[in-house]
């Protein structure tokens, strides 16, 4: 029998098609089809000044949009050469994993309410709330943030932040401590999620997969790790990996991650400089809004900056990567030496995860697909651009 | 590191990396950049599928994972190709930065008749190394081989070059538009499919697409 998962089935998610072929409950070949919100991003951002792209990464990947903000502004430091100051790195570190942490949160929650337990999703949706107004607190806005600039972040840490964020991470903390009591010990739970979607490391590999999803089938390989940027050089965390590569072990990966982003974000209260939290050079640092109002030179300076083709980046083309909540989030950019990217080039990690999931579900019962594509977490805007 | 000191490509750096690149593949390598710290080298595209096979294989370089295939459109390089101006925005950056910067685009890419260029990236997990390679296309054979028999996670990044830009990838197993329906007329990361073009929704082709259409209930109001 042929059937058609989807576009708009409720388990589906960020709108995917699997059109499936069935003996009975067994899944004989399926064929994945992605697009549905496919937008031209790379379209969009060649005619694009390099600030004005910054708010289209926010809605590559909506669950942790912090992320591809920092991945596309550390793509284009990365092209003009220019040095972030300390304290930007600490505030980037910390905005990234509060985004990390809302991400796995969705992704746990959404994983659990697929499976019918609908107490987690509402208690790690309430934790996402939390995080969510830490975001709020950090730039305005709780889910599509435009947060880091080329060089720096919009504003520093608000007033009392730290207080504010380690009371809202201990109400993290008791939620996820919950919903952990009542899933991983759940039979019902344990039994949709043990053995199936489980592909071996070196498989996973040869698909580009990365991420959660090769950690849990027992690959240590986190940006963060081993390729260290930003502070997380200086900070003590964990890289958790599983065994068998099958859904419960991504579910504790993604769950044991989110201890570990808290710890990290706790580590950086207590590490973070003072100082300036812009970087000096002239090319990128917006002058303060004070300034810009009341001062001509600096006027000219910022309308230059956002909306004139200033054309002060060099012609070259570099790739840039950061760890995603999902994988490696890349950026490749290539520059002409005008003010606009002649090609921007998003290496998203929904994309090639999605790839191994024909393969991970075929053999399988049909009830299966839903752990394992909820596990994936595919996230439409990331994987369509 | 600032701006000034930043030479667009450096080829007189080798590092252990490309000097073992250079080691096991020789002549295949036409010419190689080091650039922001990123190696990148350029190969002939018929012999895209050797170089990477030995790239993933050589112990010491062991590429086993792709991370991304995409392509550049250099149109309006002096390779005879004719801009079409109808189907240009004029206002569109890509048309008036051709018309400023012709002459700063990207030099170490240019060549006769190649006016695409397929990009890779390769990561290696055990080692922790990247490489960039390049492939020049010409637009009059927009052919390349597919390295899907090197690496599976190829399947789905080449659909996408194809679907996107209109290379072929010839070998491939299963080579259909993966973003866009099927019918879709050009496409659309091309320079001169203008940002605002807008088509109307083609026709269904597909399997069904003779059978007879229900027509629509009539709304009462």
């Amino acid at each position: 029998m042929r059937l058609q998962l989807g576009p708009s089935h409720p388990a589906t998610h960020g709108t995917v098609r699997i059109t499936l072929d069935l003996e009975g409950e067994k899944i004989v070949d399926a064929d994945v089809q992605v697009g549905y919100l496919h937008r031209g991003f790379e379209k969009e951002c060649e005619t694009g000044y390099y600030y004005q792209n910054i708010p289209y990464t926010d809605r590559l990947n909506y669950s942790s949009p912090i992320l591809c903000n920092i991945a596309y502004c550390m793509a284009v430091e990365k092209l003009s050469g220019i040095e972030i100051s300390e304290r930007c790195r600490y505030v980037r570190v910390i905005a990234g994993e509060l985004s990390r942490i809302a991400d796995h949160l969705l992704c746990v929650g959404a994983t659990s309410m697929g499976l019918a337990a609908m107490t987690p999703f509402l208690y790690l949706v309430e934790a996402r709330e939390l995080v969510w107004d830490l975001l709020d607190a950090l730039c305005g806005s709780r889910v599509t943030t435009n947060y880091i600039r080329i060089g720096g972040v919009s504003a520093d840490l608000p007033e009392g932040f730290p207080v504010f964020c380690r009371q809202k991470l201990d109400g993290v903390a008791k939620l996820l401590e919950d919903s952990d009591k009542l899933l991983t010990d759940n039979p019902i739970f344990r039994e949709r999620m043990e053995g199936t979607g489980a592909l071996a490391a070196t498989e996973l590999i040869a698909y580009g997969v990365t991420g959660p999803l090769l950690r849990a089938a027992g690959m240590p390989l986190d940006l963060r790790r081993v390729e260290p940027y930003l502070a997380y050089d200086r900070l003590d965390f964990e890289v958790p990996i599983g065994e068998h590569g099958d859904n419960l072990d991504r579910y504790l990966v993604r769950m044991e991650e989110i201890r570990q982003s808290r710890r990290m974000v706790l580590q950086c209260l207590e590490q973070i400089p003072r100082g300036p939290v812009d970087t000096e050079d002239p090319r990128f640092r917006w002058p303060g809004k004070s300034r810009v109002f009341n001062h001509m030179e600096e006027l000219i300076d910022q309308f230059k900056l956002v909306v004139e083709d200033s054309g002060l980046m060099p012609p070259a083309e570099c790739y840039f990567a950061i760890e995603g909540a999902n994988g490696e989030i890349g950026f490749y950019l290539v520059s002409d030496g005008t003010g606009k990217p002649y090609k921007c080039r998003c290496r998203a990690p929904s994309f090639s995860n999605m790839q191994p999931l024909a393969r991970m579900i075929i053999g399988r019962r049909l009830a299966d697909i839903i752990p394992t594509f909820d596990m994936i977490n595919m996230i439409g805007g990331e994987c369509d651009r | 590191m600032s701006v000034n000191s930043h030479m667009p490509t450096d080829s007189s750096v080798t590092s252990p990396l490309i000097a073992t690149v250079l080691s096991k593949l020789g002549d295949l390598v036409v010419e190689r950049y080091r650039e922001r710290g990123d190696e990148r080298i350029h190969v002939a595209r018929e012999n895209i599928v050797i170089v990477a096979q030995q790239l993933r294989d050589t112990p010491d370089l062991s590429f086993d994972m792709l991370l991304d295939v995409t392509a550049i459109d250099y149109l309006g390089q002096p390779d005879g190709f004719q801009i079409k101006p109808q189907v240009w925005d004029k206002n569109s950056s890509a048309w008036r930065r051709i018309q400023q910067s012709r002459h700063r685009l990207m030099l170490p890419d240019r060549g006769p008749l190649s006016r695409f260029t397929v990009v890779y990236h390769l990561f290696s997990t055990s080692l922790v190394h990247r490489l960039r390679i390049k492939c020049r296309v010409p637009e009059c054979d927009p052919n390349i081989p597919s390295v899907t028999p090197v690496w599976t996670g190829a399947n789905w990044l080449e659909r996408e070059t194809y679907d996107l830009y209109g290379i072929h990838f010839t070998g491939h197993p299963d080579l259909r538009r993966i973003y866009l329906y099927d019918e879709f007329v050009g496409h659309p990361l091309r320079k001169d499919y203008g940002k605002h073009d807008e088509q109307p929704i083609q026709e269904y082709l597909g399997p069904g697409a003779h059978l007879p259409r229900r027509p629509l209930p009539e709304r009462s109001e």
